[in-house]
């Protein structure tokens, strides 16, 4: 259950972006080969979230779909079987993953700035 | 009104960074480092033991790193070799980190050094997406543990350079079946090369270091 590192460091990240102001919601993608469940993520947010600028906010995983290159044929595609690593047009075994093993955070939503008005 | 960021930061990012200059530092010193991952029991500790004494053997400098969540039993087995070994105690975290490695690296002369290998804490699922600067992958599938395991851990096998076969000396006892375990590992290790060994008869052994030395000269 190493989620709650990944969640943690999702919180660093969206905290850093987001000037110590208040975090309201967070995109991550998640690649079908991160090695990381979305439910479990889920589930350590929370946890993870408690006392940053992040309590509170939601967390939204996007999944990526696995996307290899063909070296025979060239073709880019995602899989015709999930977790089969073939080309979907001629069906060679490759381990050309162009897509599928991101874990990053894509977007965030911050809270207004509080005083902001103030400084006009 | 709130405001929404756009932007594509790595969740990982300071682990991949620390794992960049790791890299670095290793193929500076021209070290090849191995990142040996499998599920508990699966003889993790046993191969390396009798890899460290074949690369001695041969003049190969070596070390390892050892991860665990508690003791130095594994680390005690393998300075029995005579490298220099370091246990890394994560006290409970399932995986190694790139900043873990980085912390027991200190003693050790890189410059003096050929092969380090990095025996990852025993888990099939947590290790793969934390990179530890290594060169080369390995994950381990041991005969007892059933052929189809590839295809349930298939993020950690996709992500492998090279997939150990152990205990084949066990292989008819535990109704291994080559052919399902080979198939299963062309569908999510197409790239990998799969070499079998047993550490108690000494069996591919030797395929394995020879296998090794060859990525270290690249």
């Amino acid at each position: 259950v190493h989620e709650l590192t990944i969640a943690s460091a999702i919180v660093q990240v969206a905290a850093n972006h987001g000037n110590g102001g208040a975090v309201l919601e967070v995109l991550v993608e998640v690649g079908e080969l991160a090695g990381v469940s979305p439910d479990a993520l889920q589930f350590a947010w929370d946890v993870a979230a408690a006392g940053t600028p992040c309590e509170g906010a939601r967390l939204v995983v996007r999944l990526v779909a696995v996307a290899v290159r063909c070296p025979s044929c060239g073709t880019e595609g995602e899989l015709a079987e999930p977790l089969r690593l073939r080309c979907r047009a001629c069906g060679t075994p490759t381990g050309d993953v162009i897509r599928g093993r991101e874990l990053h955070v894509v977007q965030l939503t911050l809270a207004p700035e509080v005083g902001h008005a103030a400084h006009r | 009104m709130p405001r929404t960021v756009e932007l594509r930061e790595g969740v990982l990012s300071k682990n991949d960074a620390l794992a960049a200059e790791l890299r670095r530092r290793f193929e500076g010193a021209g070290v090849l480092a191995v990142n040996v991952v499998s599920g508990p029991g699966s003889g993790k500790t046993a191969l390396l033991e009798v890899v460290l004494a074949a690369l001695l053997g041969r003049g190969v400098r070596a070390a390892a790193l050892v991860g665990d969540c508690a003791t130095e039993r594994d680390a005690t087995r393998l300075a029995r070799s005579g490298a220099p070994v370091r246990q890394i105690v994560t006290a409970g975290i399932c995986h190694l980190e790139a900043r873990m490695v980085e912390q027991h690296l200190d003693g050790f002369d890189l410059d003096h050094l050929d092969v380090l290998l990095i025996e990852n804490v025993g888990n099939l699922v947590c290790p793969t997406g934390f990179d530890l600067g290594e060169a080369v992958r390995v994950v381990c599938l041991s005969v007892t543990e059933g052929e189809d395991k590839p295809l349930k851990y298939p993020h950690i096998f996709t992500s492998a350079d090279l997939v150990v076969i152990t205990k084949v000396d066990l292989a008819d006892a535990a109704d291994f079946d080559r052919a399902v375990a080979y198939s299963a590992l062309e569908d999510v290790a197409p790239a990998a090369t799969v070499i079998e060994t047993s550490a108690r008869t000494g069996a591919g052994v030797d395929d394995l270091v020879a296998e090794l030395l060859r990525r270290r000269q690249g």
